[in-house]
């Protein structure tokens, strides 16, 4: 009991490592905020764009969306950050992960986003359309309230799953949570800075994941 | 001195209207026109393409060929702005398609203030008096989760009636209503008749046909087979498919 104490939970390695995790929250805070407000709102729009069916537009998006939630978010963050300084453009790599999440972020909200478009019943297009009602009006105002609704589990749990992958951070240097805890493990030799960050994500995420189950209920509606 | 009444234009008028999906021509060349104030009633077997020459009047369907005029504006025509040209077109749907995140008043408003450009106080007053003409001012609140069908459908007709349009479709308005529903909803058309709304409706309801309907077109496999008033075509047929189509509802 005592080693696992020491192994996970030593106080005076609590004290010293503290600072640096808490410098790792913010930076997490800050670019998983930066991702969901980036790949929600791109994902969004991706789905208005191909509520218009365009052809060649849809295709883009469908291939984009595709290879994006193909590919696994380290491969394409190393890609990124290695491999386009070889072509001369190097972005930093908070902004590396940034954009990559927020794409990866993107291409699934889209998506979801575009599923519950469909799952709005065609009558109630039609129904707005006979008014008078645009069919971007339409859009906005009758098919997106309720098609945002019924995504709303599906968008938080994957809003969750790819915010967490700012974990991926670490492997490019980005100082965040995982940055800031294995490098304490490194210089101390004991795990329990790696228990601090494990400690720091779910005090991050649990609130979000209750944020979900909320908007959930507060946002159904009998159907009639 | 004399004043020469222009000739009266009906309201709708379809001319040689086609309609494929596909391979299959669902509408073989229709012409039909409604007078001002008149009330005309389409029968036929399913599949005979009523629904579709309805949903062709407001270009909820393409039609393939023909003209569609409303008060004399080609709606087909390409400078015809088809959603003001909408806002004159009232439509009922089968399954009311009333907006699950809105309440009746929401329902009834939104195109109001959206469409006709009215300011909210505008919009709720207006929304308020078609409420109350079917009948509903005090569910005004509510949700269509918390109405019954026949309450749902007479919303869905106050949201076409508030545009205040000159013609109104109906498309089988109680085919999707239990039975003790359907009396609320022929009430209204009722009314909306004696007040002398001009009306075409798709619908089964035959005894609503002869009460109320100033003529009846029978149509089969896309076209018209016969017209005339209730009385004639329901009491004495020309066309044998006419004949045969009454006789087994009336069987």
């Amino acid at each position: 009991m005592n080693a696992f104490l020491e192994t996970f939970f030593k106080p005076n390695l609590i004290a010293q490592y503290l600072p640096s995790i808490l410098r790792g929250v913010v930076t997490t805070i800050e670019i998983a905020f930066a991702v969901v407000v980036t790949g929600l709102v791109l994902g969004l729009l991706l789905a208005i764009i191909r509520s218009f069916q365009i052809k060649p537009v849809n295709a883009l998006i469908v291939i984009f969306v595709d290879m994006f939630r193909a590919l696994p978010p380290l491969v394409i963050v190393l890609l990124v950050y290695f491999g386009l300084p070889n072509v001369g453009i190097s972005i930093p790599s908070f902004a590396v992960l940034w954009l990559v999440l927020s794409l990866v972020l993107a291409a699934f909200a889209e998506e979801i986003f575009w599923a519950g478009i469909l799952s709005v019943p065609k009558g109630q297009w039609e129904a707005a359309r006979s008014t008078g009602l645009t069919f971007l009006a339409t859009l906005g105002y009758i098919v997106l309230p309720q098609a945002v609704r019924l995504t709303v589990p599906p968008i938080t749990n994957r809003t969750v799953a790819i915010t967490k992958n700012t974990a991926l951070g670490m492997v490019i240097g980005v100082p965040e949570i995982l940055n800031q805890a294995t490098s304490a493990q490194s210089f101390s030799g004991n795990a329990t800075p790696l228990m601090m960050g494990a400690l720091a994500y779910i005090v991050l995420f649990i609130p979000v994941v209750a944020l979900g189950r909320f908007l959930e209920t507060r946002f159904a509606w009998r159907r009639g | 001195m004399q004043l020469t009444l222009p000739v009266t234009e009906p309201i709708l008028r379809v001319r040689a209207l086609r309609k494929s999906f596909g391979a299959t021509e669902v509408l073989r060349g229709i012409d039909l026109k409604v007078d001002a104030q008149e009330l005309v009633f389409i029968i036929g077997p399913s599949g005979s393409g009523k629904s579709t020459l309805l949903r062709c009047c407001n270009r909820l369907e393409e039609p393939t060929s023909g003209a569609v005029h409303l008060g004399g504006v080609d709606l087909m025509a390409r400078g015809t702005d088809i959603n003001a040209m909408r806002r004159k077109i009232g439509m009922v749907f089968q399954s009311f398609n009333l907006y699950p995140h809105m309440t009746a008043l929401g329902n009834v408003t939104l195109a109001l203030r959206k469409v006709a450009g009215k300011s909210r106080a505008e919009a709720d007053t207006l929304g308020m008096a078609a409420l109350d003409r079917v009948g509903l001012a005090a569910k005004a609140k509510s949700y269509s989760s918390e109405l019954s069908g026949g309450q749902q459908q007479r919303v869905a007709i106050a949201r076409a009636l508030a545009l205040e349009p000159t013609v109104m479709l109906f498309d089988e308005p109680t085919s999707a209503l239990d039975p003790e529903l359907v009396g609320s909803v022929l009430a209204v058309m009722r009314e909306l008749k004696a007040a002398g709304m001009t009306m075409l409706v798709v619908s089964h309801e035959m005894r609503f046909a002869r009460d109320a309907a100033d003529r009846v077109i029978f149509m089969d496999h896309g076209v018209i087979v016969e017209e005339g008033a209730p009385a004639e075509l329901f009491g004495a047929p020309k066309e044998p498919r006419t004949r045969a189509f009454i006789a087994e509802l009336t069987r």
